[in-house]
């Protein structure tokens, strides 16, 4: 890794926005590399804007706080574009020329303006269902987040699937407690699986399901610029 | 020591000084805090709350109370859970920031070494006790998480309630990441429960910034522990109502009843200030300095405290790129100010930029009141509101400025 990836989560509180960027940041942490993340968000309270940084890099990282350009942004929720449910207007707002922005739809949510100004920047936009490869794979929207960070490793390779797998195992394999909400939530996730282990084996595949895609996707897009390996 | 006295039939027991290598029962060892840092292990990667957990665990707390206000809510649930493990004598939750930071007042009166946490609206709120832990000499660390205070509401990072701690007779400090909250809190203890400096610390860091973000630090390992307090150390006598300092409870001096009184309360406060300053040599002992410095020989310089000064690094990294060459200053302690330090760091600066997260910008005031030619100092930039200062910002800032 040459340079620093600095990557932006914008969802809605509930879908594990903060978790992933932590999970970003725990697995290239694995990887040997240095990377930082934190979230942003006002109440804790679903549907509501929340938004998360990942930075990792090849040397040591000061910055923290708002990412207001970012190399990557990933939206995992339809309605951060459609009712603007973002701390920047529009939601791409700041990326950097050749980056890269993931969205979480079935269908283009971008206007033509929207096309041709990230067109002009040569940001490549990767769509992809999330929220359906987690209800088929992983049996709950709730892994739509996993699915958004194997689309963002498959395309960027930040770090390997084994190093994602590592952090999953960290974060959900043993007793966490960020905040009473956070708990609950993951005590939700694990009433949907019988066994920790079962939420772990489909988390890690509903990751490899998305990372299989962007991968694909990445060997034929003409225009991704971004590197990084 | 831990001689029993027989006194009257009933045993006293006059002291209880550990000795270093001791155990105790979490069978945790007694460690001198220098020694302790020296043993630091490999890198964990962690939330600044869950630092704030560790770092309690062992440093011999004995109470902490609790209140719930974001940012500081995760590090106070955590440190329940140590209670439930048996890390602390006792733990529970005030009625409100007020009650809890008198609650405190009352655990260390007591003989008891304290630890809380607070955040914006809850440090506004609890005010009153702040002086008052100060006058009373009450060595209680509180690990302040900053963020806004001011309407309309903001949970995110702003600096400016510790503008309002300034002058509270507290020690002050301000941790730029997860380490430097992790060392700051344990040295803390140390400093401020010195007999020369007995005094309350407001370990202040930056809600979010630090409190939520993931980040590696090395800590200690948890089979060591700070040496307890020992409250027969303590410059004054235990008060309660039966033993007053002085004549404080029972000739109160805004009853004018005598002219000690007035004496009393002016000296009194002139010994605080002055204990405030002899923690100096404590702090510098173990924390190699009120300051940090980088290549200070440069003309154009970056000082601050606490996240400003990470967003500075990384505002210096972008100029370098373009040969522009800036060093830096980081302020540890707040109070005491670092008066000799700053004079000598900034002696060579000709631009001095003071990037703050607040909107008062009181440190840009306090270095400006302090060195000489100070038009040198250029206030800002500044954010406030809980917004972020990208450190592209910054650097855009300082070309303007100097028309680059």
């Amino acid at each position: 890794m040459k340079k620093r990836l600095n990557i932006r989560i914008s969802g809605l509180g509930g879908q594990g926005a903060v978790t992933s960027a932590h999970l970003l940041a725990m697995a290239a942490n694995n990887a040997g590399l240095f990377s930082i993340s934190n979230p942003f968000f006002g109440a804790e309270k679903r549907m509501a804007p929340a938004e998360s940084y990942a930075r990792i890099g090849p040397e040591k990282i000061y910055d923290r706080g708002e990412l207001v350009y970012p190399d990557i942004i990933m939206v995992y929720h339809p309605q951060v574009i459609t009712m603007q449910k973002s701390y920047t207007a529009p939601f791409y707002s700041g990326v950097k020329e050749n980056g890269l922005v993931i969205i979480n739809t079935a269908t283009d949510l971008l206007n033509e303006e929207d096309h041709k100004r990230l067109d002009d920047l040569n940001v490549a936009v990767f769509d992809i269902d999330a929220t359906k490869l987690a209800l088929e794979i992983g049996g709950t929207e709730l892994s739509t987040n996993m699915a958004m960070i194997g689309a963002c490793i498959g395309i960027t390779n930040v770090v390997s699937l084994a190093e994602m797998e590592q952090a999953v195992q960290d974060r959900f394999g043993k007793k966490y407690v960020a905040s009473g909400g956070t708990a609950t939530l993951d005590e939700a996730i694990k009433k949907k699986y019988a066994k920790k282990e079962q939420l772990l084996q489909k988390n890690n595949e509903t990751i490899k399901a998305a990372y299989a895609i962007a991968q694909e996707w990445a060997k034929s897009s003409d225009n991704l610029a971004l590197a990084v390996h | 020591m831990n001689k029993e006295v027989d006194l009257k039939g009933k045993k006293v027991k006059l002291s209880q000084h550990v000795k270093i290598g001791e155990k105790n029962k979490m069978n945790q060892t007694y460690t001198d805090v220098s020694d302790m840092f020296a043993a630091k292990g490999a890198p964990s990667f962690l939330t600044g709350s869950e630092i704030i957990r560790d770092a309690v665990k062992v440093a011999s707390v004995d109470i902490s109370v609790a209140y719930p206000i974001t940012p500081q809510s995760e590090a106070a649930a955590l440190i329940g859970e140590l209670f439930a493990e048996g890390y602390l004598l006792d733990y529970f939750r005030g009625e409100s920031e007020f009650a809890v930071m008198g609650q405190c007042a009352g655990a260390a009166f007591g003989g008891a070494r304290v630890f809380t946490t607070t955040a914006g609206p809850g440090t506004l709120r609890a005010m009153e006790n702040f002086p008052m832990w100060a006058g009373s000499r009450l060595p209680i660390q509180v690990v302040v998480t900053c963020r806004g205070v001011n309407s309309p509401l903001s949970i995110q990072p702003d600096t400016l309630e510790m503008a309002y701690l300034l002058e509270t007779g507290m020690l002050v400090w301000h941790a730029e990441t997860a380490q430097d909250l992790y060392d700051f809190i344990l040295a803390g203890f140390m400093v401020s429960e010195q007999p020369d400096v007995h005094l309350p610390l407001a370990n202040c860091c930056d809600g979010f910034f630090v409190t939520h973000t993931k980040d590696t630090v090395n800590k200690a390992p948890e089979d060591l522990c700070l040496p307890p307090y020992d409250p027969y150390k303590s410059p004054v006598p235990c008060m309660d109502m039966e033993c007053p300092p002085v004549r404080m409870m029972r000739d109160p001096f805004i009853m004018k009843s005598n002219y000690i009184s007035y004496a009393t309360h002016a000296s009194w406060q002139q010994e605080v200030k002055a204990a405030v300053e002899r923690s100096r040599k404590h702090t510098i002992a173990i924390l190699g300095g009120l300051i940090e410095t980088e290549n200070v020989d440069r003309e154009i310089l970056i000082v601050s405290s606490g996240t400003a000064v990470s967003q500075g690094r990384e505002a210096i990294r972008l100029l370098e790129a373009e040969g522009i060459k800036v060093g830096l200053v980081k302020i540890k302690t707040i109070r005491p100010f670092p008066y000799e330090e700053i004079l000598e760091a900034t002696a060579n600066a000709k631009h001095i930029f003071v990037p703050e997260f607040n909107m008062a910008g009181w440190m840009a005031r306090e270095i400006k009141a302090l060195i000489p030619n100070n038009e040198r100092v250029y206030e800002g930039p500044r954010v406030a509101g809980g917004m972020t200062m990208p450190s592209e910002v910054i650097a855009e800032e300082i070309k303007k400025h100097l028309g680059l």
